[in-house]
């Protein structure tokens, strides 16, 4: 299958690397957002702003830099790229309450790196509402050059989609090493993005919840590093 | 279970009646009368100190009576008359570290008990009490109550504690030495504060085998009430040793090997040595070496001598066969870890085999002990070095027993992550004054020096979190009353503390299972078997399928695994592959090194060496020089295209990868491109592209100012920012401070997403908090604890313009040890890119369809 072949490699400088979904090209980047030159769009899933202020909600202190840290990550790639439109493919936040526990200076770093530029939030599980005070275009999903950006990834083998909320990760033995790192999966004809929030978790993409997306093969697998994007070989991955 | 814990006294007749028994109530002088004994000057000591109510440390050799001494006092006490109760009636508090032990002294008290008829009830409480006899236990306690450390932590948490320790009068302490100097001693010391609290007049006993520094331990049992100005220390009993023990060093007819601790050379001469004693007691260091060691001796079992295995990886009832079979003395040998280290006596056994370097001197002093448990009788010991280096070191240890010098215990600042759980704790069973309970912990040791600015902060985390962002004020766990006292915002707080006790965070580990069914069929059609015992996820991570291994003692095939149990058939390959165990390696006292150094010095000294040893040294004279008793060698040598520089600081294997870790750094920075490292208990050694040796020829590198101690300044940090070490020790402080939630069992959460996500919070705290009160305690805890900081810092402070560099043209005879552990050992902190690179490396070769 020719077209999971990565069309370039570079890998002293990895930081990111072309992806093509149905002949469109993109970039994925280290971070865990995809670049979309055509478009001049940046598209990140799965933020979860607000994770760490749930837990303290429930008597567990996680430290509340969450929100300040993703967003910190993401306006080094909206720099990075000087997008012009960013897309936020759902679970923005990480709960419907997240919006009234966020501390001033991060609403407003939110509010500036909306400045200038397109801001759309599509809405996912965690967050069917997004609050006014976030600023934004709030849809549930969209259709950009025939390519459809939603949050839950569609059952079956469809094409034509970029999707998160699965929080793919893989993980791979090499030497007898083994590292588990979130990861961007695909096909060539679809895409599930990794989460981008400081505190989101992972899923084994070889998990069952990827099966009716991919099949059992036929994956294209890119994982993330400290200092670049990596494609992987599928035979290397191993379950948790 | 026959297993013992002797309680006894001595023969009559084998010491004149100095002391008057008039201390000695009746009935207790009748007892040793009829079993033939005379009570030990020791054990009289303690009933006088126990009548001034002075706290005591009773320091005895093994077989010295150490347990009836402590108990003594107490069991005079408790059947005299009764004595007005103002709590639930729980008067004598017995500690051990291990609930083994602690069931086995419940065991054997029941004798004297019984014996003199004494209206006394003793009970146990462990982890594995029932939840029924635990609640009853709270409301109707025995007289005597044997249990652990989290036990007390748990027990002083409950509201009621106060009526259940107001009668308490004792509080017995045993086997010390191995408990006060770590994160449970600290929980431990805390407690006993506590419980000082509840019953003002408590005396503490401590007993303890024979330690360098027993003022340590004293000051632990004793209540410091002027924290600034004076130490309080508790009165101290010794029992001077026995006889001492009769240690020989192996002297097998192979050649000693370079490398490795195996010791497969003189396999033969240890099984010789097994035939000729009644039960013998293989120590080892590590349970990989266990595995080997027993399968080794079952190879060349040609008398099908009954040899069994007992390591921490073994299910409990697996290990429980072992000991039975010990104490019936139907085995000749078991091969063990430290499993087998402190106190229960399970057998009558003989001799003591130890496999590899023991590593400290006290260490070899406790396992020695292990044999024969009478006074007046030496122990026998067997010594195995596995390499070269380790009949240097066994030696020194085997020198440091005749001189009967111990190692230093290291005397440590009580963790913060542990105040934090006990703080929580404290909330929980009742309302406090911060006031109040700042000066009840200054009592315990190890908080004495404790700021109030670090006592506030640790205060802080526990109700908020302690963020320089004060987000979560109205979260908070701790809410103040109208007189400044803190109590627990809600119940659940108490649920969560109670599920999160303790201070010991395992790596998660995965039972192994033995399965029934067909070989090679699917995982899910399997049937699951017998349990043979437990490994840690991460060797598990790394065995491909249909891999074989030995665990057990058996050799396996790795099946699958389903949830989180490892599932495996029998195999029988005969090369299996072996467990690589992380556990049980401990790196070389200080106190030994320093023999070690010594011996290197001074030929003379060689000639107790064998043969192949004292020519090695020799040659290594001839070749190149030895490394002085105080100062520090340094070869440097081209080899294979590279540049070799070996430095031999004999300061144990984790300061030394601590030290080669920085020392690449900074050669990286002088441009000599140092491509990788490894390090042994003695030396390390760093290969580069660049030229070392021309580089110090011509002044370009300067290796005083490399080996400054300013190291362990920035350097340091850098690099423990990202090492996977530090995730750890952050992992362990999160768990043990609660910021994160330990795992249950039926709560379905893999310890790899706990990983994942205290790495995760570890990464957002460095940026955006660095001086987070929990990161300055995992800071402390690799500073002590995987990186040797102190020990890596007292070395560089006294090499300073003591570095003798020598250049060569080749390898040096005492570099080849270290320089065959190239490969085989593999080294912290790898930056995962490297991993990530190669293994998209692989992808772009099939790409390209190479």
């Amino acid at each position: 299958m020719s077209s999971l072949r990565p069309e370039r490699f570079n890998l002293n400088d990895a930081r990111d690397q072309p992806v093509s979904i149905c002949g469109k090209a993109f970039r994925a980047h280290m971070s865990g957002a995809l670049y979309w030159p055509a478009e001049k769009a940046l598209i990140v899933s799965d933020l979860h702003l607000e994770k760490g202020s749930h837990f303290a909600a429930r008597g567990q202190m996680l430290p509340p830099y969450d929100t300040r840290e993703t967003l910190r990550k993401l306006a080094d790639v909206i720099d990075t790229y000087d997008a012009a439109t960013v897309i936020a493919l759902g679970d923005s936040l990480h709960d419907a309450r997240a919006a009234e526990r966020i501390d001033g200076a991060d609403l407003a770093t939110l509010r500036i790196l909306q400045d200038d530029r397109e801001w759309i939030w599509v809405t996912g599980n965690h967050d069917p509402m997004i609050a006014p005070i976030l600023g934004g275009t709030v849809l549930p999903s969209l259709s950009v050059e025939g390519i459809r950006l939603c949050h839950e990834p569609s059952i079956g083998a469809v094409t034509h989609e970029i999707a998160g909320h699965l929080h793919p990760a893989a993980r791979l033995v090499v030497h007898g090493t083994s590292l588990r790192r979130p990861c961007f999966v695909g096909n060539g004809l679809r895409l599930v993005m990794p989460a981008f929030g400081a505190f989101a978790g992972g899923l084994n993409i070889l998990d069952t919840a990827f099966e009716p997306l991919f099949g059992c093969d036929g994956m294209a697998v890119w994982m993330l590093g400290q200092e670049g994007l990596y494609p992987v070989a599928t035979r290397l991955l191993r379950e948790d | 279970m026959a297993a013992r814990r002797r309680i006894e006294a001595k023969p009559n007749g084998a010491e004149a009646a100095a002391h008057s028994p008039a201390r000695l109530p009746q009935v207790f002088a009748d007892w040793f009368a009829r079993r033939g004994w005379q009570p030990r000057p020791h054990q009289l000591a303690l009933l006088d100190t126990a009548l001034t109510r002075r706290s005591t440390l009773l320091i005895a050799p093994t077989g010295a009576g150490k347990t009836l001494a402590g108990f003594l006092p107490s069991l005079v006490a408790l059947s005299a008359a009764k004595r007005a109760k103002k709590g639930a009636g729980l008067r004598v508090l017995y500690i051990s570290p291990l609930k083994a032990l602690a069931a086995d002294v419940a065991r054997n008290l029941e004798t004297p008990i019984a014996e003199m008829g004494l209206k006394i009830r003793t009970e146990t409480r462990t982890g594995d009490t029932t939840v029924a006899k635990k609640a009853r236990q709270r409301s109707h306690p025995p007289h005597i109550l044997l249990t652990t450390p989290e036990q007390v932590a748990l027990l002083i948490s409950h509201p009621d504690a106060y009526y259940l320790f107001a009668d308490l009068d004792t509080i017995i302490l045993d086997e010390l030495h191995a408990l006060a100097a770590s994160k449970r001693g600290d929980l431990l010391a805390l407690g006993i504060a506590r419980l000082r609290q509840f019953a003002p007049d408590v005396m503490t006993i401590g007993l303890s085998a024979t330690v360098a520094r027993p003022t340590e331990l004293r000051a632990y049992l004793a209540a410091q009430t002027m924290p600034e100005t004076q130490l309080e220390l508790a009165d101290l009993i010794t029992v001077e040793g026995g006889a001492k023990p009769d240690i020989k060093i192996l002297n097998a007819a192979a050649d000693i090997p370079w490398s490795g601790h195996t010791a497969r050379y003189a396999m033969r001469e240890v099984y010789d040595a097994i035939r000729s004693s009644r039960l013998a007691l293989i120590f080892v260091n590590t349970r990989m070496q266990a595995e080997y060691v027993f399968q080794e001796l079952w190879r060349g079992n040609d008398d099908n001598l009954p040899i069994g295995l007992h390591h921490g990886s073994l299910d409990a009832a697996q290990r429980k066969k072992v000991e039975a079979a010990m104490a019936a003395g139907t085995l000749r040998a078991v091969v063990a870890t430290s499993t087998l280290d402190l106190g229960i006596d399970w057998g009558d056994i003989d001799l003591v085999i130890h496999i590899g370097a023991p590593k400290g001197a006290s260490r070899l002093l406790q396992r020695i002990g292990r044999a024969n448990h009478r006074l007046d009788e030496p122990s026998r010991a067997l010594l195995v070095p596995g390499n070269r280096f380790e009949v240097l070191e066994c030696r020194a240890a085997l020198q440091a027993a005749e001189a009967g010098a111990q190692d230093a215990m290291l005397s440590r600042t009580g963790a913060l992550d542990v105040l934090a759980q006990h703080i929580l704790g404290m909330a929980c069973h009742a309302p406090f004054h911060p006031n109040d309970l700042f000066a009840e912990v200054r009592a315990a040791l190890p908080y004495a020096g404790l700021t109030r600015t670090l006592f506030d902060r640790t205060i802080d985390f526990v109700s908020t979190g302690g963020y320089a962002l004060r987000a979560y004020e109205r979260f908070a766990k701790l809410r103040p009353d109208i007189d400044g006292r803190l109590r627990i915002s809600n119940a659940k707080v108490a649920q969560q503390y109670r599920l999160n006790a303790g201070t010991i965070v395992d790596t998660p580990m995965l039972k192994v299972r033995l399965i029934s069914g067909k070989r090679g069929a699917k995982i899910s059609a399997l049937q699951g078997g017998r349990v043979l015992g437990e490994v840690d996820e991460s060797f598990v991570e790394q065995m491909p399928p249909r891999a074989t291994f030995v665990f057990a003692g058996e050799v396996l095939r790795f099946e699958g695994l389903r949830e989180t149990e490892v599932y495996v058939s029998r195999a029988t390959a005969s090369d299996p592959m072996i467990p690589s165990y992380g556990g049980g390696r401990f790196p070389m006292s200080t106190h030994l090194a320093e023999r070690v150094r010594l011996m290197l010095s001074d030929p003379s000294s060689w000639s107790a060496l064998p043969d192949e040893v004292a020519g090695w040294l020799e040659l290594q004279g001839q070749q190149s020089i030895l490394p002085g008793a105080s100062d520090v060698l340094i070869e440097s040598f081209p080899r294979q295209g590279r540049h070799f520089m070996v430095v031999y600081p004999f300061e144990g294997r984790l300061a030394h990868q601590t030290l080669a870790m920085l020392l690449t750094r900074r050669m990286d920075r002088a441009g000599l491109e140092p491509l990788g490292f490894v390090a042994n208990d003695y030396a390390l050694s760093i290969w580069c592209r660049g030229d070392i040796q021309a580089a110090i020829a011509a002044d370009r590198v300067n290796l005083g100012q490399l080996f400054e101690q300013d190291m362990l300044g920035d350097d340091l940090d850098a690099w423990l920012a990202e090492s996977s070490l530090m995730k750890r020790t952050f992992r362990h402080a999160a768990v043990i401070a609660g910021l994160i939630e330990r795992r249950h069992p039926g709560k379905v959460k893999s310890g790899r997403q706990v990983t994942m996500s205290t790495d995760l919070i570890y990464d957002v705290l460095r940026r955006h908090d660095p001086g987070h009160l929990l990161l300055e305690a995992a800071w402390a805890d690799a500073a002590t604890g995987m990186l040797d900081i102190a020990r890596l810092g007292e070395f560089l402070a006294r090499i300073r313009g003591r570095i003798r560099h020598q250049p060569l043209t080749c390898v040096s005879p005492l570099s080849v040890p270290v320089l065959l552990e190239i490969g085989r050992e593999k080294v912290y902190g790898q930056a995962q890119d490297s991993i990530l690179r190669d293994a998209a490396d692989i992808l772009i070769r099939e790409a390209s369809g190479a």
